[in-house]
């Protein structure tokens, strides 16, 4: 039990690294590279235990007490053995441990862990492919300008996708998730210098954060819906799935909640409408497009999907069939994706669209009551779509010239890199669905369960999906690895063309790697090879952990939630669909192998039909929406209703104030000139005139003269004596 | 002890005032002794902080602590009654702790025209007047405090301010004291009309806050504080700022110094909302819940309004004003929603704010000190030339945008989450459209923020500044921020340090509201 | 010989001095005046001494007398000291106290 409840150094271990490596990586002989490396290592050691101990847990409680290793080794035997029908399953509680973070209110709340299947097989997952990139790193980073920064970044990271991923109330799964956010904001913008990058993070966390609007007001229902519930309320993960599961609240209510939850899903998963970060989000290094926009950050919003199911499923009512919100956004999302990676010039780009393809997957698993699946699809994707990145940055790397524009720099390249090119189709084989390849297992399963479940019409999308990216990986691979070399003089060409492609380029300015002057391609280093084998190796192999062709259904047994779960179907592996969805992948192959290799049929069809050119025309613009939310959403907001608001300040608000201001003043004036100054203050100033004037008057008496004076004095001794005589 | 629980408060509002006329008694060449004198005289308020803050009681954080109540003016009744609760000690910490800071700062960035003896002088003035709103009990003390401010920031802003600096400190002054008028007739209407002894009626009244809060405006009719509640909204919501009472803000931010926009933008604006919390609400519940539908319109109003007005700005520090305004919006979302953890919220936020805020107008006053020039399209490439200064401003703006695990979520996402279950039988639909709005805010902020920092940090330095000699942070500069930047991440991680002390007040505030109404 | 016959006397020279005082512009005779407005006293302080047989009436006039000298030897010195000043001994020309 030790790894299970000691899981919180899990994150604890990268974000102290993360940590040291800021403050002192400079400092150390790798830069902080080492750093990183062994925290990371060391999660993934933990993680591993966690699993090892998690499975036998499973295993103890359907009544083996055999040793977790022997147990482990001796499950594909078992469980061949086994009949997979539905038995009676064991319940297995999640292991979980808390402490009071804070109290407001009358509420207390909590940061703990919950360690269950699906948060052990994240846990593996994150770490592993965590694990890979970082030495992954330490070749194609090498020289880079914001080396030690860039693997600090990679630890912050790390630490959040584990926090999210062990946390046991949605608010912890909160913190988490926008911590990742901010990872990626960092690490997609790692070159600021030049703008694109800058816009693209930029874009990314916008967008994202807009779906947050989504996570806030839904984490903020969950409280309250186990307030309606149990009337304390709380953000705690399991008793969140109770409130949903116990009937108590209104269907309003959970509608709303997973509607809302549903936005922070569209957001953070790229799915439609809110899926155009993604693919500008390439901007960024590859490794860390490998590890988070295609096995870990990204589907952040279908674990979410996964954790809080019981919300999904009584919100959308997806035990009912036809349509939900859920599996028509995973569904169109699908489309979408498969539609534009047939127009992408850049293989990053490519693998961009076909993992927001594959999320709408994940997601209309999850909408269609495929919950198994939808995770099982998870844990594959992760593998193979990592392999693909990694391989597109060996590429370019060693192939290419930092380029990443297939047709105008790659070309024939499995002569020159045979491990890349081997690695890269296992990749291929497994995304496409090819049979006994991790994603044949896991796309096929989604699709039977649509079936199975009332949702046809997504069965059918699904299946037009799985035609679309064999054919537009074919597509993909053609333009990397056979052909005609098209890179050498041409990278430098376009030193001058100034189109995105060659940000790229331009953005590793110190890539001295030793290739010498316009070396030519070659394989690439060890550092950058052995990772692919071991995402190739699991391509290939995982996949096996539930073949239910096969009655293996190990991954079904570890991880799905034996507590507060719905019902969900399982439905038995059905070899006429199987078929037909292979028939369908070699359809898609076929299509694209006669058009690119035999140049057959439809080339050129956009010259010829203005149809098809439109139609290519709206694909390459991305159906206008990026138009619509760059330029129309957010340029006016950013534009004209801005401004509309700061010019309403100004002159509205601000006009009164100041007219206000002004009026007064005037007023004042008005008072102050003509009843102060002229009214009171006259007053005044007319009695000093007189007062003047009296004095000026009496001042004629003062002539000066002599005689004048004695004239007075005659006079009025005078008059005074003629009174008396009268007087007397 | 005794003796320090009596005269604490009294020492740490007053110890600036003393501070202030050492400093004018100082001759004006002396710059040295000057500057000393005023450090000493904030580090020593701090230290009377550090010394409440150690006897605080934290198992009583609802009832008055250091309580003072001598008499004061007897002709008009009013008393010289100093108290601190929970409410008021973050705040008060929070004020003496920023002021330390600012002197810090200062100490080699006077602006022009230098004079660090007026300078100084003055913030200590106004630091007597911040300390003492938040620890003042008794209506007229708390009215004379929360004027004092007024005229040292004029003087602050008309003096050493930018070119509109004439227009801006007038503007911000006559505004200000305009909303006091009414808070004035406000509180003398409390005076006259309120019975402090119910069994009484017509008892004489009295300027007691605690008093006034424990009658919570019996003998009152409902129109009447709907009346009084609208002068003292007009005093407060002018201080907050709130939408449409706003404009003097961005003016005055923006021409007065680095320090002064500090001081206002950190503790100024939490006058207002701490006025709302401390008297309005208690004194006037009915009034408080008729009018909490608006506050909380308004606010929303101004969450939005702010965020987009700042889209448009082309002045750093302009643009941060502005989001001064929407951050406040959030603050008194909270408070309009008349809970618990609204309540909660908005204190919190209001301290987060002041840090986050506090901080970003001192990098923005950095720069214009460094680059001469605060517009955005001539700034650029920060992080290549001052790299210390883009990181700091980089951990400013996530913190301003609301990431979790710095300060300013936990002003934020408390407040969304009390819109959607708000108190007092207020209306549900309104509210929770209010948090839709709010939360669409957050997009805003981190639209306009990170916005800036594109500009600001990002990219290559433009043609003009390239070969210009930019110096990253100094030691003094260091010396001043760190302190914020560590407790930034501090209450982010741990924002019990906040809310243990603001829980029981607040919770006390909450439910006599919802008594008084519901009763 | 009557009483008033002497009084009657004494007034008319009285008047006459007056009216010499007020309207003669040439201070030597503004003097001259003045002593017949003198003598005019001397006369009605003898004439009553005579009547009420009193010799301080005479007294008096001894004392009017000796009074009036001085009186006139000061004058004129300062009417010699204003002709050496204004040129001119008229009393109109003599206003520096016009206020």
């Amino acid at each position: 039990m030790f790894f299970l409840e000691q899981a919180w150094l899990v994150p604890l271990i990268p974000a102290v690294s993360f940590l040291v490596v800021l403050l002192l990586g400079k400092r150390l002989p790798k830069q902080g590279a080492e750093v990183g490396v062994l925290a990371v290592a060391a999660s993934f050691v933990l993680s591993c235990g966690a699993a090892v101990q998690w499975i036998q847990r499973v295993d103890d409680a359907e009544g083996g007490a055999e040793s977790a290793l022997g147990g482990v080794l001796r499950a594909f035997g078992r469980s061949v053995g086994r009949m997979a029908s539905e038995e009676a399953v064991a319940v297995v509680q999640p292991v979980t441990k808390s402490l009071t973070w804070f109290q407001n209110g009358l509420v207390d709340l909590g940061v703990g862990i919950q360690i269950d299947g699906l948060a052990v097989m994240m846990m593996f997952v994150v770490t592993l492919i965590s694990l890979l990139v970082h030495v992954y790193s330490l070749e194609y980073m090498r020289d880079d300008r914001r080396f030690t920064y860039y693997y600090a970044a990679l630890s912050l990271f790390t630490a959040s996708m584990l926090l999210l991923v062990v946390a046991d109330n949605t608010l912890l799964l909160l913190v988490g998730w926008e911590l990742v956010g901010l990872c990626s904001f960092m690490l997609i913008g790692h070159w600021w210098e030049e703008q694109p990058n800058s816009n693209a993070a930029l874009k990314a966390f916008f967008t994202t954060r807009t779906g947050d609007i989504g996570l806030i007001i839904g984490v903020i229902m969950t409280f309250f819906l186990v307030q309606t519930a149990t009337g304390q309320g709380s953000f705690n993960i399991l008793a969140v799935n109770e409130a949903a599961e116990s009937g108590e609240a209104s269907s309003t209510f959970l509608f709303w909640t997973a509607a809302a939850l549903m936005l922070a899903i569209i957001g953070k998963s790229g799915q439609f409408p809110l899926h155009t970060w993604l693919p500008d989000a390439m901007a960024g290094p590859t490794p860390v497009s490998a590890l988070i926009h295609a096995a870990t950050m990204v589907v952040a919003g279908v674990y979410l999907g996964a954790r809080v199911y019981p919300v999904f499923y009584e919100g959308f009512d997806i035990a009912a069939g036809g349509v939900n919100l859920m599996a028509a956004i995973g569904g169109i999302t699908i489309l979408v994706g498969a539609s534009l990676a047939f127009v992408q010039n850049d293989i990053k780009k490519v693998l961009a669209y076909s993992t927001i393809s594959q999320l709408g997957y994940m997601v209309m698993g999850l909408g269609v009551g495929a919950w198994i699946a939808a995770v099982f699809h998870l844990f594959t994707h992760a593998f193979f779509k990592a392999n693909l990145f990694l391989g597109a940055g060996s590429v370019s790397h060693s192939g290419s010239h930092h380029s990443f524009d297939m047709k105008a720099d790659m070309g024939g390249l499995r002569k020159h890199m045979p491990q890349t090119f081997t690695t890269f189709m296992i990749g291929t084989l497994a995304l496409i669905g090819f049979p006994l390849m991790a994603g044949f297992w896991s796309k096929d399963e989604v699709l039977a369960t649509a079936d199975a479940s009332d949702y046809r019409f997504f069965f059918i999308l699904g299946l037009v999906g799985a035609v679309l990216t064999a054919a537009y990986m074919t597509r993909c691979i053609y333009y990397t690895f056979f052909g005609e070399y098209r890179g050498g003089d041409h990278a430098h060409d376009h030193a001058e063309a100034g189109d995105e492609l060659v940000e790229h380029h331009l953005a590793d300015d110190q890539e001295a790697h030793g290739h010498g002057a316009h070396a030519g391609p070659h394989e690439s280093p060890l550092l950058l090879t052995v990772p692919l084998w071991v995402l190739s190796v699991f391509s290939v192999f995982a996949g096996f952990l539930n073949a239910t062709a096969f009655n293996i259904e190990k991954f079904k047994e570890w991880v799905e939630p034996r507590v507060v779960f719905p019902e969900v179907i399982h439905p038995e592996f059905d070899w006429g669909k199987a078929i037909l969805a292979t028939a369908l992948v070699f359809l898609g192959v076929g299509i694209a192998y006669l058009y690119y290799w035999r140049g057959a049929g439809l080339v050129d069809f956009t010259e010829r039909s203005s149809v098809a050119r439109a139609g290519k025309t709206l694909l390459v613009n991305k159906y206008y929406l990026d138009d619509l939310y760059t330029g129309g959403v957010v340029g006016s907001i950013k534009g004209p209703v801005a401004r509309a608001s700061y010019w309403f300040n100004q002159h509205v608000i601000d006009g009164v104030l100041n007219t206000t201001g002004a009026a007064t003043a005037a007023t004042g004036n008005l008072l102050y000139r003509y009843v102060d100054q002229g009214s009171v203050d006259g007053a005044v100033n007319g009695i000093a005139t007189t007062t003047g004037r009296a004095g000026g008057g009496a001042s004629l008496l003062q002539t000066g003269r002599l005689q004048f004076y004695a004239l007075i004095v005659v006079l009025a001794v005078g008059l005074f004596s003629l009174a008396l005589w009268i007087g007397s | 002890m005794d003796w320090f629980d009596s005269w604490a408060l009294t020492l740490v509002v007053f110890t600036p005032a003393v501070g202030a006329i050492v400093v004018l008694l100082v001759p004006r060449e002396d710059e040295r002794t000057i500057k000393l004198v005023g450090l000493l005289t904030t580090l020593v308020t701090l230290g009377w902080m550090i010394g409440i803050l150690t006897q605080f009681d934290y198992d009583a954080t609802g009832v008055l602590q250091f309580s003072q109540n001598k008499e004061w003016i007897p002709v008009i009744d009013a008393n010289y009654h100093v108290g601190l609760d929970g409410l008021s000690l973050p705040l008060l910490a929070l004020s003496t702790f920023v002021t330390v800071l600012c002197v810090i700062y200062s100490w080699n960035h006077f602006p022009e025209p230098h004079n660090p003896k007026g300078f100084l002088a003055l913030i200590l003035v106004l630091e007597v007047g911040m300390n003492g709103t938040f620890v003042a009990e008794d209506l007229i003390l708390f009215f004379v405090f929360f004027e004092i401010v007024l005229l040292p920031m004029f003087f602050m802003i008309g003096v050493w301010g930018g070119p509109n600096r004439r227009y801006a400190s007038l503007k911000f002054f006559l505004f200000t004291l305009f909303g006091s008028a009414f808070m004035l007739i406000g509180f003398l209407a409390l005076y006259f009309l309120v019975d402090v002894n119910p069994d009484i009626p017509g008892q004489q009244g009295s300027f007691d806050i605690p008093l006034l809060a424990q009658v919570a405006g019996s003998g009152l009719v409902a129109s009447t504080q709907s009346w009084i509640f609208a002068g003292l909204f007009l005093g407060f919501a002018i201080k907050v700022p709130m939408f449409p009472f706003h404009t003097w803000l961005p003016d005055a931010h923006t021409e007065a110094p680095t320090v002064g926009s500090v001081l206002l933008a950190a503790i100024l604006l939490k006058l207002g909302t701490y006025g709302f919390i401390r008297i309005s609400l208690p004194i006037l519940p009915e009034a408080a819940k008729d009018w909490a539908p608006w506050i909380g319109l308004l606010a929303v109003i101004g969450i939005i309004y702010g965020a987009l007005c700042c889209l448009a700005q082309t002045d750093m520090k302009r643009l941060i004003a502005f989001s001064s305004v929407a951050h406040m919006g959030f603050v008194m979302l909270g408070i309009a929603t008349l809970t618990d953890f609204g309540l909660n919220a908005a204190v919190f936020g209001m301290v987060a704010h002041g840090l986050i805020t506090g901080m970003l107008f001192f990098v923005a006053g950095t720069v214009q000190h460094t680059y001469h020039t605060r517009e955005m399209s001539r700034l650029g490439g920060l992080l290549t030339q001052a790299p210390h200064l883009g990181w700091i401003l980089g951990f400013c703006v996530m913190a301003s945008l609301g990431l979790p695990g710095l300060a300013g979520f936990w002003g934020e996402f408390p407040a969304i989450l009390s819109t959607f279950d708000p108190g007092a039988g207020l209306p549900e639909e309104t509210f929770r459209t209010f948090m839709v709005f709010a939360a669409i805010g957050t997009v805003l902020a981190a639209g306009y923020l990170l916005w800036m920092y594109q500009r600001v940090a990002f990219g290559e330095p433009k043609p003009e500044f390239a070969d210009a000699h930019i110096h990253d942070v100094t030691p003094v500069e260091w010396i001043a921020w760190t302190p914020m930047l560590v407790l930034i991440v501090v209450l982010g991680v741990f924002p019990n340090l906040i809310f243990r002390v603001t829980d029981a007040p607040l919770t006390e505030v909450a439910s006599s509201i919802a008594a008084a109404v519901g009763g | 010989m009557l009483l008033n016959q002497f009084l009657l006397l004494g007034a008319f020279l009285f008047a006459t001095g007056i009216y010499g005082v007020l309207s003669r512009k040439n201070s030597v005779l503004v003097l001259m005046s003045i002593e017949l407005m003198l003598a005019a006293v001397n006369l009605n302080l003898v004439a009553f001494s005579a009547y009420l047989s009193n010799v301080a009436g005479q007294t008096f006039a001894l004392f009017v007398l000796t009074i009036a000298a001085a009186e006139v030897g000061v004058g004129l010195a300062i009417v010699l000291l204003i002709y050496r000043n204004l040129r001119s001994a008229d009393l109109d020309e003599v206003d520096v106290l016009k206020g």
